[in-house]
């Protein structure tokens, strides 16, 4: 779908030096050739760094700009009517004169492409000319030059805080860990830091670099754009080879962080860095208005080709007619006169120039301003603006805003997108026992209810007490004394809003998830271990959790200080710490006196999928007051004051799982305190620093779904491998548990089916569940699998697999240590949206990764799926069983379908076909491996019948790939409108497979909204987003649409039925400029406004009636009907407007032009006027514009015809329209034709609008009711409609 | 402050941005229009009665010259090639003839409009600079020279086909003939005369020696400069007859002024009794199926009869009373069914 300029791919062409032989990139270093000319340098064939995004030069800027321009067919179209006219024996207007719109067009054109152009030009000098550091031979040291002169295999050094400027191996750093820190938010939007880490062996850690030693050659992949994938070797002058891979590279655009400086040798340049690759520019989408358009501008063709056509026969046949030839029929220059076949053949052409309107050219325009327009409104949207994350909603496709009034599947993420993604640690199983950690429960209950609270006062704006003692707690630890024994009131809510706001930048560290509040009766079990062996399960445990992770330290203050204004708060990670020493110091019990207690607000707990349905009673009785909490609090803080100093690290996780975890931990004692790529240091709860050595990673991917980490352990030495993962990938690999039955596993198996239960639990209660394991790998073992793994690492074919293979062949046998349940909070209105979006006729379908369990438990809280639903569920590895059930369900269906009410179990289906608004409220779920079957080509139609049927499907355990193939699937098949959200990595392909692709900016970085068409922050967002601003959007450019064709099919044709008259001689009898005008200035600005604020139903009312939004669905706003309609009317309205003052002139003595002046004037009128029945709803602006531009038609054509003395010959429009206007019989034709013209659609309108109302028209009438009666004629309509689809037997 | 240093990108709450500026909605019902159908249902019919009436007080005689029927008068003369034809068109009026009276020459079935036609001429020549009378625009072809490659001015079909039919009328009374004076003065445009067309500056005092070098269309009888031997002010390009000629006509079937009868006797109007209209025969419209045709008229406020334009009204306002019934029914049942709903 990515439009790519032929010329651009022309110039890549031409300069890139693609070589096919070679699929790899070799680099040396320059340094040895430093003085050789350029054709001898040994990098040549590579581009330089020097980037030129601008299309155009100063010399070829208008051939170029020209040639660009005529690769649109409505350009094409003018030119050629334009040269058609300057052949003499067609020509029908003066040729100089046909060439104005074509030039006024392609001036402008030129005009804004110029400009961009030079806007580009100017930033591309200014990156050229940064300075960078490029290493010299001769000056034996970095030396300042330009980014432009840096070349491939150049050493270039990056300080901190600058940006990198090309794509750079890492050779060194000044962190004595060989570690450096990335921050990529110029090209991705994250504002996390990346680690990068040098290629090993070539400068020692702590000296200063030194790249003229540099002697080996650098072997790497061609350019390509994953920004994430990038492999190649060092290759030594003895062969030795040392494996890289996206973890060395400085990407340029990048910016340097918490690193002093770093070095390396470029190996990507200019346009071939990622980053550029990367940037293909705005995305271009077809709307399916726009589809739809298109063929009917080819309707339009058709039609203009049959009035030349008539035009063609009639000039033949009139020519034919007469007996001899009359003194009027002109004969050519020579005195010959044209034979008549040959006339009418020469006139066809000509009747093109003259009715060239017909196709709407200026349309075209028109919907790039119109859409401009909406965009704005869509943007400027203060409801669809997030206050915590200071953003807008996002237009990233500039060109498909009415696609969202037409959406007919929603799919969607889960995680993310419709949870918080703010993971809470919930519950833990280890070693086969269950720890409920009922406090950490009843915790979060209060800060649910405090939120609650919260919310209330920030809209009521009145000064309510701050009920959310943590928040207390800050003010505490920010120091101010004053502010935290005052009464904190609104100053507070406005601080805890701000805390909410830093959360997005602070990776994951919201009080929610930060502060675990440890279950009494592990910590206890974890005491006695501590204190007696200082090793066993719980220990093991912990450091898992502490320590198989990708976590990283950042010191809050160095981190806070590099970032804008908009971070602002300093207190969370730190603080949250303290408090938890806190809570540890009074010990547990205390904890909850100093809290404020809220449990079960009313309710409207916004966790249905709780699980604190055993909690014990004991917390009720937190009747101790707030004061006496803050005094213990602020007595506490003294006392600990002295040990946050050191503690003031933030955790910078990648996924919020891992924050979670490591936070849990800590909450235990086990603090992750440091990270480099080679140790890691845990302190224990007794104090004792751990510092393991880490001898590998295996990283998370999708396919294994787990990941490792190989340490040795100090005291022990033992080399042992934790590992996390999904439930299912580590258990299955749990060594021989299930099939040894000797009697020491047998402990082993009690364990794992213990803990599968408890997993099972946990997913029942929706959370989301992770195995932890630990293997002790012996030194032999582990030696011979690392040189098979270091191989893997520096292969450049098949890496990938090489890879995978040595990571499962190591992880295997694992020790079973415990599971963790978490807890992902539904992001507030999910349900509210999802069941208007069902209302609205969406089909909602929600792709997750996660366990059936856990996805059905999400579902039912969400609404997704309810509990009167049927819902089948499908989940099987073999096809045949597939095959049987999915015709066995069919088939009941269709039975169900034939004999409505035979079945009471499909009532609510089968109903569904005699009641026309009424839904099947079948369910499916399905997991990934099913999905896979369902797909395959011989069960594929009968899945998607099978779908069809369906209210709502929840595909678990699908990959991102997965996805991508589900939605693409149902987009060809059943050839709907598609809509896909998401939030993170795994839903690019989803995204960008679906109509729209909606990406929510949360936790997971910007990947998803980078490929998105429309980035939100909230999924509730898409409520207004969709039945809103899509609907509004869809409903007016579809109207605009409409009138467009009309418009113009209105005005040409009153030239057409001239042509009967003049004996199709393509005679105008308006001025040609004035019907430049016409279009240009007096009808052009309405239909825009009309596109851009056009409000037929209100958003409020949209908002209540989701059932509004079907209109758009089924593309009621503009139908192939709809549109023969319109050309219909424009006939008819065109025969009026020109035989009214036909009759009415006929036999007098009029001129010809001043015959035009009325009619002119007359389509003026009705064109304006039709619209005028056509808006909804009137503003300033509409009048303004409405008013507006039947004035300026008066004025210019009066001013017109009073300059223009013999501009124009023939019409010579010299004193007409003023001998018009000062006939009063002028002013009747115009009045009577006017009428006469918009009766019919007058009359209907408000026919319709009185018999036979649409629910629109109906909505809207409810508008006008007053507040208390429209909500109760909106509950009748809903009743009303809720009663049709479950309607009683008896009935 | 950093609280609203967190809300930069807050959009403007205003009632512009969000769409929410006040508005009318017009709501359209049966209920609402029904007033509007009925007052502009009454107003046309006002309109359409007064027009009505105005036209009918118009007087038209209209008389076809052409000649086609054997026993018309000027059937000889369609006979003959010879020139100078004259026929006498005999009719009487019964009332009198309210003045000021308008003498049209009407043609049909030409069409003035034929594209080709239209813009066979050179505006230059027109507007009097003699520097285009020996290079006129290529439109003009191929009447722009003669056969002897000697240049025509005024060039072009238009001018070249003036319609040069003359006529005189007069009444008839006890059998003398008693002309009825012609008042060509101030029948075309005030601006073609006076700002859009202009002769060539007279060289030595003649209009004559501007047109030096130059030849007369084809088809005329006399040059441009002799056009009206009466009046010297009345030749060249500001010749009246020349000037409504090159005004187009809209429409194939049209009429011309020719003269006004304001003068002498006839001031009030032409008086009841027998007229003779002698037509000096000239051109040519058989080959085409054309008609000629004298039309006396006098004129209202609205210009000449036209009985269309008051039918319409009245028909168009009947009809929107017509609605506004159809509208009530509409509405008294819609309003009906609903309150039993």
């Amino acid at each position: 779908m990515t439009w790519t300029n032929p010329l651009t791919l022309l110039r890549q062409g031409w300069t890139r030096h693609w070589n096919p032989e070679r699929p790899v990139r070799t680099v040396v270093s320059n340094l040895p050739f430093e003085d050789l000319k350029k054709r001898e340098q040994p990098n040549r064939q590579y581009e330089g760094n020097a980037i030129k995004t601008n299309k155009y030069r100063l010399w070829s800027f208008i051939p170029m700009n020209l040639f660009e321009q005529f690769h649109r067919m409505a350009n094409i179209y003018f030119v050629g009517l334009a040269i058609l006219n300057f052949v003499p024996v067609v020509n029908a207007f003066q040729p100089e004169v046909a060439l104005i719109p074509i030039c006024i067009i392609l001036a402008l054109t030129a005009v804004k492409d110029g400009w961009e152009d030079f806007r580009r030009y100017q930033t591309d000098q200014q990156l050229n000319n940064t300075p960078c550091f490029i290493f010299s031979r001769k000056q034996m040291c970095f030396v300042e030059r330009r980014w432009k002169d840096v070349r491939v295999g150049d050493f270039v050094r990056v300080l901190s805080n600058e940006i990198i400027p090309a794509d750079i191996l890492l050779l060194h750093t000044s962190d004595p860990n060989g570690v450096c820190h990335m921050e990529t938010s110029n090209l991705d939007g994250e504002t996390s830091l990346k680690q990068r880490k040098v290629v090993p062996g070539f400068s020692t850690l702590g000296e200063p670099f030194q790249p003229h030693t540099f002697d080996s050659t650098v072997v790497c992949e061609n350019p390509n754009n994953n920004l994430n994938l990038f492999k190649g070797y060092v290759e030594r002058p003895d062969k030795r080879r040392t494996g890289f891979g996206i973890d060395s590279l400085l990407l340029r655009g990048c910016m340097v962080r918490n690193t002093d400086d770093a070095a390396g040798i470029v190996v990507y340049t200019g346009h071939e860095t990622k980053s550029m690759l990367n940037n293909s520019g705005p995305r271009y989408k077809r709307s399916k208005i726009e589809r739809k358009m298109n063929t009917d501008v080819l309707f339009c063709v058709v039609l203009l080709f049959f009035m030349c056509l008539i035009g063609a026969l009639g000039h033949a046949i009139w020519l034919e007619s007469f007996p001899s030839i009359p003194s009027y029929i002109v004969p050519d220059s020579n005195g010959n006169y044209t034979p008549s076949v040959l006339s009418g053949f020469y006139m066809f052409f000509t009747m093109i120039i003259l009715l060239q309107v017909m196709i709407p050219v200026s349309l075209y325009v028109s919907i790039e301003l119109v859409k401009m327009g909406q965009i704005f409104f869509i943007t400027q949207d203060v409801e669809l603006y997030d206050e915590e994350l200071d953003r807008r909603v996002q237009c990233r496709a500039l060109n498909i805003t009415e696609d969202l009034g037409q959406i007919q599947y929603v799919f969607s993420d889960k995680t993310g997108t419709l949870t918080e993604n703010k993971m809470v640690f919930r519950r833990c199983s280890i070693m086969g026992t269950e720890y409920c950690h009922e406090e950490n429960a009843a915790r979060l209950a209060v800060i649910n209810g405090a939120n609650e609270e919260e919310e209330v006062t920030i809209y009521q704006q009145t000064k309510l007490p701050s009920l959310f003692p943590l928040e207390e707690l800050q003010d505490i630890h920010t120091g101010d004394e004053n502010q935290a024994n005052a009464q904190v009131t609104a100053a507070n809510q406005r601080r805890s809003r701000e805390a909410a706001g830093a959360q997005s930048d602070m990776a994951f560290s919201s009080p929610l998830e930060t502060v675990v509040v440890p279950d009494r009766k592990l910590m206890l079990e974890v005491d006695r271990e501590m204190a007696s062996i200082q090793t066993g399960p719980y220990l093991d445990f912990f450091l898992a959790l502490a320590v198989c992770n990708t976590v990283l330290l950042s010191s809050v203050t160095a981190q806070r200080q590099r970032v804008k204004g908009r971070r602002s708060s300093s207190y969370s990670g730190g603080s949250f710490h303290n408090m938890r020493q806190w809570f540890r110091k009074c010990g547990l019990g205390k904890v909850f006196t100093s809290m404020r207690f809220f449990k079960r607000r009313g309710e409207t707990l916004r966790d249905p999928f709780s699980i604190d349905e055993d909690e014990s009673d004991g917390f009720h009785s937190s009747d101790v007051s707030d004061a006496t909490g803050q005094k213990d609090i602020s007595s506490e803080r003294k006392v600990k004051s002295g040990l946050s100093g050191s503690e003031e690290m933030c955790y910078e996780a990648h996924s919020p799982d891992e924050a979670a975890l490591i936070h849990a931990a800590k909450a235990y004692g086990f603090t992750m305190v440091e990270r480099t790529p080679h140790y890691v240091t845990v302190k224990l709860p007794d104090g004792a620093l751990l510092k393991f050595e880490v001898l590998d990673i295996l990283t998370f991917d999708s396919t294994r779904r787990r990941m490792s980490i190989i340490v040795r352990h100090p005291h022990t030495k033992e080399i042992i491998m934790y590992t996390k993962g999904a439930d299912s990938a580590i258990m299955e690999r749990l060594g021989n548990v299930f099939t040894d039955m000797s009697q020491v596993y047998s402990e082993a198996k009690q364990t794992a089916v213990k803990t599968q239960r408890d997993l099972d639990m946990y997913a029942r209660n929706g959370l989301r569940t992770l195995c932890f394991a630990k293997k002790v790998i012996s030194e032999q073992e582990f030696r011979a699998w690392s040189a098979l793994r270091q191989e893997a690492l520096s292969a450049i074919d098949e890496k990938e697999e090489r890879l995978m293979e040595t990571a499962n062949f190591i992880e295997s046998s694992f020790t079973l240590l415990g599971a963790t349940g978490i807890e992902d909070r539904l992001q507030e209105s999910v349900p509210e949206t999802i069941q208007a979006l069902r209302r609205a006729g969406m089909q909602v379908w929600v792709l997750t990764g996660d366990k059936p369990e856990t996805a059905i438990n999400i579902a039912y809280s969400c609404k997704l799926l309810e509990h009167e639903d049927l819902v089948f569920t499908f989940s099987t590895n073999r096809k045949s069983v597939f095959k049987m059930r999915v015709e066995d369900t069919l088939g009941e269906l269709r039975r169900s379908t034939l004999s409505p009410g035979a079945d009471p179990q499909f009532r609510g289906y089968s109903s569904a076909f005699t009641g026309p608004l009424m839904e099947p409220s079948i369910g499916l779920v399905i997991d990934g491996s099913t999905l896979s079957m369902a797909m395959s080509d011989e069960l594929v139609e009968q899945f998607v019948e099978l779908c069809k049927h369906c209210r709502a499907v929840l595909c678990c355990r699908v990959t991102p790939l997965q996805k991508s193939a589900v939605v693409k699937l149902i987009r060809q098949k059943l050839r709907v409108m598609t809509l896909a959200v998401g939030d993170g990595a795994n839903d690019v392909n989803m995204i960008q497979a679906a109509d729209v692709g909606i990406g929510v900016s949360g936790q997971e970085g910007m990947q998803a909204v980078m490929a998105s068409d429309f980035a939100i922050t909230r999924f509730k967002h898409l409520q207004r987003l969709l039945l809103v601003h899509g609907h509004w959007c869809y409903s007016r450019l579809a109207n605009m649409v409409i009138y467009f064709f009309y418009k113009n099919v209105a005005y040409v044709n009153l030239l057409f039925w001239y042509q009967f008259f003049c004996g199709f001689s393509a005679t105008a009898m308006i001025d040609y400029w004035l019907m430049i005008f016409f279009n240009l200035f007096f009808t052009s600005a309405p239909p825009i406004m009309f596109g851009i604020m056009e409000k037929e139903v209100s958003d409020s009312t949209l908002l209540s009636l989701p059932e509004l939004y079907k209109r758009g669905q089924h593309s009621e706003g503009y139908r192939r009907s709809t549109f023969w309609i319109a050309i219909l009317d424009a006939f008819y309205q065109s025969l009026v407007c020109f035989f009214i003052p036909y009759w009415t002139y006929n036999g007098s003595d009029i001129g010809i032009f001043a015959f035009g002046t009325p009619m002119n004037t007359v389509s003026l009128f009705t064109i304006i006027l039709h619209l005028a029945i056509e808006i909804k709803s009137w503003t300033v602006v509409h009048w303004v514009i409405m008013i507006g531009s039947v004035l300026v038609y008066f004025i210019v054509t009066l001013a017109y015809s009073a300059i223009c003395i013999s501009c124009n010959p023939p019409s010579d429009p010299y004193w007409i329209m003023h001998k018009q206007m000062a006939d009063p019989m002028f002013y009747l034709v115009c009045i009577l034709t006017t009428v006469v013209a918009l009766l019919p659609r007058y009359t209907l309108h408000v026919l319709r609008g009185t018999l036979a109302p649409s629910p629109h028209l109906r909505a809207r009438q409810l508008e006008r009711l007053s507040p208390s009666h429209r909500e109760q004629r909106i509950r009748e309509w809903r009743g009303l409609r809720d009663t049709c689809i479950s309607p009683s037997p008896s009935a | 402050m950093k609280n609203e240093g967190n809300t930069d990108k807050r959009p403007d709450n205003t009632a512009f941005t969000q769409q929410r500026l006040p508005a009318w909605q017009p709501v359209l019902s049966a209920g609402i229009v029904i007033p509007g159908f009925l007052l502009i249902g009454l107003a046309f019919i006002g309109i359409g009665i007064g027009l009505f009436l105005t036209s009918q007080t118009i007087q038209v005689q209209e008389m076809d010259y052409t000649g086609v029927e054997k026993d018309s008068p000027c059937f000889r003369c369609t006979r003959l090639s010879n020139q100078n034809c004259t026929c006498d068109v005999p009719f009487s009026l019964s009332t009198l003839f309210k003045g000021p009276v308008f003498f049209y020459y009407g043609l049909s079935n030409y069409y003035q409009n034929f594209r080709r036609y239209g813009v066979s001429k050179d505006y230059n020549q027109l507007t009097g600079d003699t520097r285009y009378f020996k290079s006129p625009e290529s439109d003009c072809d191929p009447y722009s020279k003669d056969s002897k490659q000697n240049y025509i001015v005024p060039c072009g079909a238009l001018a070249n086909s003036l319609f040069n039919d003359t006529f005189e009328l007069y009444q008839i009374i006890n059998g003398t003939k008693k002309q009825v004076p012609l008042d060509g003065r101030g029948i075309s445009w005030w601006t073609d005369y006076n700002i859009k067309y202009r002769n060539p500056s007279l060289v030595n005092g003649s209009l004559a020696k501007a047109f030096d070098g130059t030849v007369k269309p084809i088809n005329w009888p006399r040059p441009a400069y002799e056009l009206d031997l009466t009046d010297p002010n009345n030749n060249g390009f500001l010749n009246q007859d020349f000037l409504v000629w090159m005004r187009r006509a809209a429409l194939p079937q049209f009429r011309k002024l020719y003269r006004r009868i304001t003068e002498g006797d006839y001031a009030a109007g032409l008086p009841a009794g027998d007229y003779s209209l002698t037509v000096n025969y000239n051109y040519p419209v058989l080959d085409f199926d054309g008609r000629k045709t004298v039309v006396l008229s006098n004129v209202s406020w609205m210009g000449g009869k036209n009985n269309f334009l008051g039918i319409a009204y009245l028909v168009v306002g009947s009809l929107c009373v017509v609605m506004s019934v159809v509208m009530l029914v509409v509405y008294a049942k819609f309003k009906f069914s609903d309150d039993e709903a």
